[in-house]
């Protein structure tokens, strides 16, 4: 129970409140305001994993979002699993469980650890590119290996407990990072009036300084941090964003932010909370002000647990109170890196040495450590470490100014942490999301955010700036920026005094030599997580992977989770040396989203299940349920499908349904056909445009069925239109086609006619359409209407606007069953009520309802089509035996007209629908079943069209079916073959897809 | 060729894998070639292999603005199927798929390709009716694939959430067995190490600024960094810049370049086989051999050359993916990308001769494309060798689009268009 | 996502609001029956589509549901301007 790493004194923890979690099963304490990260290094843990390739042990190396090791597998429960959390971004919280992901049997006796130091030669990068070849047939057992070892934590097998959240802002300034610079920022903004986002990915605002020794005015920076907090805080018109990553930044300043809401208190969050929340930003302006991060030096061995980068080290032990060692070697190339030994030093532990790899070192912090008398050794490096499970001791050896090779003889140290730092990198991440590159900076030795299109400033660190005085006016610069260009007032602002350190030039050095070439050396490693080497990457580029894509690509290197946030340049500059390149000449590194890995739940928010898509029902619905119906989704609608009775089987509804229609009176609730209400003097030419047929002479009070095609002349949709008064009308859609056909009909409209009167509105969920069809509809109907409705009066194809049972109705009497109909349209708030009333009257002519599934088959019968499933996208009336419906002397060269008439349009031999009579009358042919001509053909079977619908029909008492058949409709009478998937074949003959009624006396009575 | 195995490999182990041969070379180009493939891409690439291997044109040479297999090539999902619905499509898939059955031997590249099986799923009556309609077409054209219930898919997919509490509940799926993913890079490599190994000259960070047309023939290519260099024949191979070469040579394509984005998981332990492709809820989903969750999201609406598309369109691809899986919700979403493709107004490609005699294109894979790499390559370099099309490739003219003779390929890709 | 100003309801809109319908300015041959098939098949299929400065057809789908055109980089994702139908674009590619 020991945190035996853990400092007496200081740290942002809060030592009153111990929080006890569990790291492979074994338990430990930590404080409050401690990172896993920072726990486990208190309790002295230096194993956190195994590496994926090489299964080397791993520890810590890092204190934030570019730690590349330790990435654990978090979760109490089976559902509340999390994979791949970085140890050094999650809160401790009490009862937290984790453990390691890599490892077998455990990550501390790892038996893939002993394949990887007998193999690890036999895997350099691309090996697998080179074997697992032969014999064929074995691959998929290869694979089976691959897979298993690969992979880092494991997906829950439970579904997710825990809700997530959606958030839409708009703001004037959005600044992203609340360190020094985005705090100025921020202030600036504020104080202004502006509308301020500021959003950190940490649990608290301060950024560095939350881990820096450094005074602003004389007191600790972490001061100011509050005040700034609090004054910010106080506002009314800025957002504070703690825990909070913006992970993608999008054109036309569209940012999205990862909100971590109550992942520091438990797995699972509390009752009525939302996990994690997407804030999705539109702002005028965006500061980023990321800062940078530390750059690791690439060295033997430099994955061995207890190697870190510098400024961890002093993360560790000013924040979290926590020294993860007791002695130090620190290795650097610039003076920012002496800070971490000075911080040791503070913390009471021994400093082995500081390796510096210039020949001189001047600026304040080398003076302060040399000052604390501090063993300096310039103008060398650590070549390698020495240790298995932790560090045991470094090679330090001096090295040439062009840092290519070793000069001079090897001294042995005896250390357990080695920190080493290259310089920092600006995390100009987001600033290539929306295609920006970044640009190479010589004099900083690192990347800057290049050129953009978007309303982006910058401030701090990820400008290079990394002295804290540049930071704030660099901060506080960009706020007045923003202000000027949103035309709001500049602001006053006092910045806090910070001390000026005396500055040496950093030296660019990257890959640290060794005394044997660096094939030969100890491992190098670049990036940790994809277990790429130094030697890696010069052996892609020798095999003529040059360009740095290439070298990403075949080594893997940036492609973890942690996207070679610490490893990309370093794998850039060992390629860049091979090749004989500058870095910039190798290639730049592009990020995408995200910046950090985002949770999938938190990206779907709410839209999931039943909110995944709108469901849309009509005003019958509940009566459909209590009925019970089975439902069909169409389109965004549920439809009934067909209403069983007791045990019914399917087939057995359909049969009672269909004879119900044919011998008395059905009802259908088709309220989900699309209705657009198209009025204006210009209406009626409208529709001769757009329809194949003709409706000039539609007079008022009658009705047409029209066939819509596209100008390539395929059918797409169709439906009945109204003649309401000489300039309105209204048009009927299929369920699924309307939001299309509106759309169809606007664009037309305003791009090609607009000197045309005619406006189009979408009512169709204004009304509920019930259709009553069958023998006994007129007998039914007349009881509830107050006009009559015989045949002479209200004859077919007629609508009438007339009363039902007491409410207004149009009704029109078209048939898509072929009986005798009406449909019966009325408000929806009416519907049920209308509804009712016909089963209240209907009891005595057994009204039976019926649904999709009996329409089907019904209007089957009658070969009537239905579009989307009679056609595709690849038939025009014709190909239907509709060519009745084209009105092919209109004036108007209507849409369609010419695109029929296109050679291939024009094909004899196209595929045409016509019904089929299978020879034995009993069999149903299986929808989607593929016609052949030749049934003894060898395969691939010449295949001469599909069978579009097809049910048993019980008022026929056989099968029918409609299909496509190449040339069918001059084939009348000859037999198609249709073979099956279980090998038998039916025989169907060729005939008028007209089953029932072809002279269509049954509506017309 | 240095011939790629296991005992090399460990015969390189003891110098240290310093002595390993490049892959390729890096030539300067000659003045002039037989052929000239612009676009080094998988498609591109394949080609000249073909080429070569095939055909015994070895004087090609390929152009390549980036390096090689840098465009859709690295961006894509890496699904490989053949069950097209219309025979020519079909046919020309299927062509592709028995190439990448032996691929890799045929290389002495592991292009990791397996056969691990691909589901689209239905949701709806139509959907099951358009599966019939494709199930039966592949199987008459000798294509595998049937159709499964919802309990037979479970059996595949244990993960997936084939209950009635879903918005679009599961109602069944076609299943190729056949189908599968590959690593996308190492076909791109394979095929180059190929073509260079017969002495193919790969040409890269050389953009083709102009063509050199005379009298309606082309005759070469102007470049940035060579000039002027001639060839017979040229193919243009450059997917989502299509338009852009065409625009060079004087016409118009019926292409439109789109935005196509995916996104992967962070790795994970292997938890899906297979391919699942879902149509109607505009998602895709397999695990790549590294433990990704590789998911291909829906084409943004607007021309794009960008690389990149917007936000809405992953948010609805994570939903579907988050409704056929729930499990997957507490994973995460590692990165996101995008590519350029070049769609067609029937979603089948153009194999084809131009209006430019000796100048041919081979583009409009739209979404498709990777699967297709083999065969589109084979067909291409078939056509280029002979001047005349491959009777696989000839209902893929360009001048379908004037007489209407179109191949409807619409829902037979993995999202709507 | 794109900020679209829609010049009907003049404001800025997101993107989810609308969605792009093909290339602008392309005007349905007044006389479709004397087009010959490749005339009529141009029309119907054949594209710019550049990599650069684009003229596209939008719709304010979720809103006001008006079509207008605008200009925009296909490279860089840019929008130059919106005009509505009938107006001719002020920003033109370089030829």
């Amino acid at each position: 129970m020991t945190q035996k790493n853990r400092l007496q004194n200081g740290g942002r923890i809060d030592r009153s409140q111990s929080l006890t979690f569990s790291y492979n099963g074994k338990e430990y304490q930590g404080f409050k305001g401690d990172t896993l990260a920072s726990a486990m290094l208190a309790n002295g843990i230096d194993l956190v994993g195994r590496s994926f390739k090489y299964s080397r042990p791993r520890g810590i190396v890092a204190a934030g979002a570019e730690e590349p090791n330790a990435v654990l597998q978090l979760g109490a429960t089976e559902a509340t699993q999390v994979p791949n959390v970085r140890a050094t971004q999650q809160e401790l919280f009490n009862g937290l469980v984790s453990a390691s992901t890599n490892g077998w049997p455990s990550v501390e006796t790892d038996i893939m650890g002993m394949v990887g130091k007998l193999g690890g030669n036999l895997m350099p990068p691309g090996f697998y590119y080179k074997t697992f070849m032969f014999p064929q047939s074995l691959w998929e057992n290869y694979e089976t290996m691959i897979r298993k070892a690969a992979g880092l934590g494991r997906s829950p097998k439970k579904n997710d407990p825990d809700s997530y959240d959606h958030i839409n802002h708009h703001c004037d300034v959005l600044i992203v990072g609340a360190g020094p610079a985005g705090l100025a920022a921020a202030l600036t903004a504020a104080r202004s009036g502006a509308r301020v986002m500021i959003a950190d990915e940490q649990n608290e605002f301060g950024g560095c300084l939350l881990s820096t020794k450094e005074t602003l005015d004389g007191k600790p920076a972490a001061e100011w941090v509050a005040s700034v907090v609090a004054e910010l805080s106080a506002f009314e018109n800025v957002i504070l964003l703690p825990r909070s990553t913006v992970n993608g930044y999008h054109d036309h300043n569209f940012v999205t932010i990862h909100e971590r809401c109550t992942d520091h208190l438990a797995d699972i969050a509390p009752a009525l909370q939302a996990r994690q929340r997407m804030h999705k930003v539109r702002a005028k302006w965006v500061v980023l002000a990321t800062g940078a991060h530390d750059r690791p030096l690439v060295y033997g061995n430099n994955d061995v647990p207890g190697c870190m980068v510098a400024s961890a080290v002093s993360t560790y032990i000013n924040r979290y109170g926590v020294v993860p060692g007791n002695e130090l070697v620190l290795m650097t190339t610039n003076d920012y890196g002496y800070q971490a030994a000075l911080d040791w030093h503070e913390a009471g532990r021994r400093v082995a040495a500081i390796v510096d790899t210039r020949t001189a070192a001047n600026g304040s912090r080398a003076q302060a450590a040399r000052a604390k008398g501090i063993n300096i050794i310039l103008g060398s490096a650590v070549i390698e470490v020495q240790g298995g499970k932790r560090v045991t001791g470094v090679s330090i050896a001096p090295i040439s100014q062009d840092g290519n090779k070793v000069t001079g003889a090897i001294k042995a140290l005896s250390a357990d942490t080695v920190a080493s730092t290259g310089g920092w990198s600006p995390v100009i991440h987001l600033s290539c999301h929306t295609g920006s590159r970044p640009i190479w900076n010589d004099e900083i030795v690192g990347f800057l955010p290049g050129k953009t299109l978007q309303k982006q400033l910058t401030a701090g660190g990820i400008n290079g700036q990394y002295e804290l005085a540049a930071a704030l006016s660099e901060g506080f610069a960009a706020g007045q920026k923003a202000l000027s260009e949103l035309g709001l007032p500049a602001v006053e602002l006092v910045l806090p005094k910070a001390k000026v350190a005396v500055q040496d030039a950093p030296m660019s050095l990257f890959h640290i030599p060794h005394i044997k070439p660096t094939s030969q050396a100890p491992k190098q490693f670049v990036d940790y997580q994809n277990d790429v080497t130094a030697a890696g990457i010069e052996l892609a580029c020798r095999e003529g992977f040059e360009s740095i894509e290439h070298v990403k690509r075949y080594t893997a290197m940036g492609f973890g989770t942690d996207q070679g946030k610490l490893g990309n340049i370093n794998g850039m500059a060992v390629a860049a040396k091979i090749l004989n390149k500058t870095i910039p000449e190798t290639g730049t590194t592009i990020f995408r989203p995200n910046y950090t890995p985002i949770t999938f739940g938190a990206v779907a928010g709410r839209h999931r299940g039943e909110l995944f898509d709108p469901k849309r029902y009509s005003a019958m619905h509940q009566w459909h349920i209590k009925r019970g119906a089975k439902f069909e989704d169409v389109g965004q609608w549920k439809r009934p499908w067909y209403f069983p009775q007791g045990a019914e089987s399917m087939q057995d509804a359909l049969n009672r349904e269909c004879l119900a229609v044919r011998n008395s009176v059905g009802i259908l609730d088709a309220s989900t056909l699309g209705k657009i209400d198209i009025q204006g003097k210009d209406a009626r030419e409208f529709l001769g445009r757009v329809y194949t047929n003709a409706w000039a002479k539609l007079a008022v009070g009658k009705c047409r069925y029209g066939l819509m095609c596209g100008e390539d002349g395929m059918v797409f949709d169709d439906g009945v239109t109204a003649c309401l008064g000489d300039q309105h009308f209204l048009m009927t859609t299929t369920t699924g086609g309307a939001a299309r056909v509106l759309e169809w009909l606007e664009i037309y409209h305003q791009t090609e006619w607009p000197e045309l009167e005619v406006y189009f509105n979408t009512v169709t969920d204004h009304w509920s359409t019930l259709t009553v069809t069958g023998p006994n509809s007129r007998k039914l109907l007349s009881e509830l209407v107050d006009y009559d409705i015989t045949n002479e009066n209200f004859p077919y194809m007629d609508w009438k606007q007339i009363t039902v049972a007491g409410v207004p109705a149009r009704v029109f009497r078209i048939s898509f069953t072929g009986e005798l109909s009406f449909e019966i349209n009325v408000q929806a708030n009416y519907g049920m009520h209308v509804w009712e009333k016909l089963f209240e009257v209907g009891a005595k002519y057994s009204l039976t309802p019926y649904g999709t599934e009996t329409m089907h088959i019904l209007r089957a019968e009658k070969g009537f089509i239905i579009a989307g499933q009679d056609t595709d996208g690849s038939v025009h009336p014709h190909d239907l035996g509709m060519s009745w419906c084209v009105a092919a002397k209109k004036p108007f060269s209507f849409i369609g007209k010419r695109g029929m008439a296109r050679q291939d349009c024009m094909r004899e031999d196209r595929k045409q629908l016509v019904g089929l009579k299978t020879k034995d009358p009993k069999q149903v042919i299986p929808e989607g079943a593929q016609g052949v001509f030749d049934r003894t053909a060898q395969i691939p079977m010449p295949m001469v069209g599909h069978v579009t619908s097809s049910y048993w029909s019980e008022n026929l008492g056989h099968s029918i079916a409609m299909g496509f058949v190449k040339g069918g409709l001059s084939k009348m009478g000859e037999s198609v073959f249709y073979p099956l998937a279980d090998g038998s074949v039916i025989e169907a003959e060729i005939c008028s897809p007209i089953f029932l009624d072809p002279k269509g006396e049954r509506q017309n009575v | 060729m240095q011939h790629y195995s296991g005992f090399g490999l460990l015969k390189h182990s003891f110098s240290h894998h310093e002595n390993w041969q490049r892959t390729w070379r890096n030539p300067t180009p000659k003045k002039k070639y037989d052929v000239i493939i612009i676009g080094g891409g998988g498609h591109g690439l394949a080609t000249a292999y073909y080429l070569a291997k095939e055909h015994g044109i070895t004087n090609v040479a390929v152009i390549e603005k980036g390096y090689l297999g840098g465009g859709n090539t690295a961006r894509n999902t890496t699904i490989v199927r053949s069950n097209y619905l219309w025979d020519e499509a079909a046919h020309l898939y299927e062509h592709a798929m028995k190439l990448w059955e032996g691929l890799s031997q045929d290389l002495n590249y592991n292009v990791m390709f397996s056969q691990r099986g691909v589901l689209n799923l239905g949701h709806t009556l139509q959907d099951m009716r358009d599966i019939e309609r494709r199930v039966n077409a592949n199987r008459l054209n000798g294509i595998d694939g049937e159709v499964l219930d919802p309990q037979q898919i479970k059996e595949i997919v244990p993960h997936m959430d084939c209950s009635q509490n879903t918005r679009y509940p599961v109602m069944g799926a076609s299943w190729q067995p056949r189908g599968g993913v590959a690593r996308h890079d190492a076909v791109a490599w394979g095929f180059a190490r190929g073509a260079d190994s017969y002495g193919v000259d790969l040409i890269q960070q050389t953009e083709v600024t102009d063509l050199i047309i005379e009298d309606g023939t082309i005759t070469g290519v102007k470049t940035n960094r060579y000039g002027d260099i001639m060839a017979d024949r040229v193919g243009s191979v450059v997917a989502g810049n299509s338009s852009v070469i065409a625009k060079m040579a004087g016409f118009e394509l019926p292409l439109e370049s789109h935005p196509l984005q995916a996104l992967v998981s962070e790795p994970i332990k292997p938890i899906l086989d297979t391919v699942v492709m879902s149509n109607h809820v505009h998602g895709y989903v397999s695990q790549s051999d590294k433990g990704d969750l590789v998911i291909g999201a829906g084409i943004d609406g607007y021309n794009g050359y960008g690389q990149r598309g917007s936000y809405q369109t992953i948010e609805h691809t994570v939903q579907a993916i988050v409704e056929l899986f729930p499990i997957f919700s507490r994973v995460r979403m590692n990165r996101q990308w995008g590519g350029i493709v070049d769609t067609c107004p029937d979603a089948c490609p153009i194999i084809s001769k131009t209006p430019v005699k000796n100048l041919f294109f081979n583009c409009g894979w739209g979404t498709g494309g990777f699967k297709a790499t083999p065969g589109s390559g084979n067909v291409f370099a078939a056509s280029l060798a002979k001047g005349e099309m491959h009777p696989m490739a000839e209902p893929f003219s360009m001048f379908r689009f004037h007489n209407g003779a179109l191949i409807d390929e619409h829902g037979a890709a993995g999202v709507a268009h | 996502m794109y900020h679209i100003y829609c010049p009907h309801c003049a404001e800025y809109r997101e993107e989810e609001e609308f969605h792009a319908a093909g290339q602008a300015h392309l005007p349905r041959p007044l006389d479709p029956d004397s087009c010959t098939d490749e005339e009529w098949g141009t029309y119907l299929f054949f594209r710019k589509n550049p990599r650069g400065i684009h003229h596209e057809l939008w719709v304010h789908a979720a809103g006001c549901r008006k079509f207008f055109n605008m200009t925009r980089d296909t490279q860089t994702y840019e929008i130059k301007e919106v005009y509505k139908i009938g107006e001719k674009p002020s920003i033109v590619a370089e030829s």
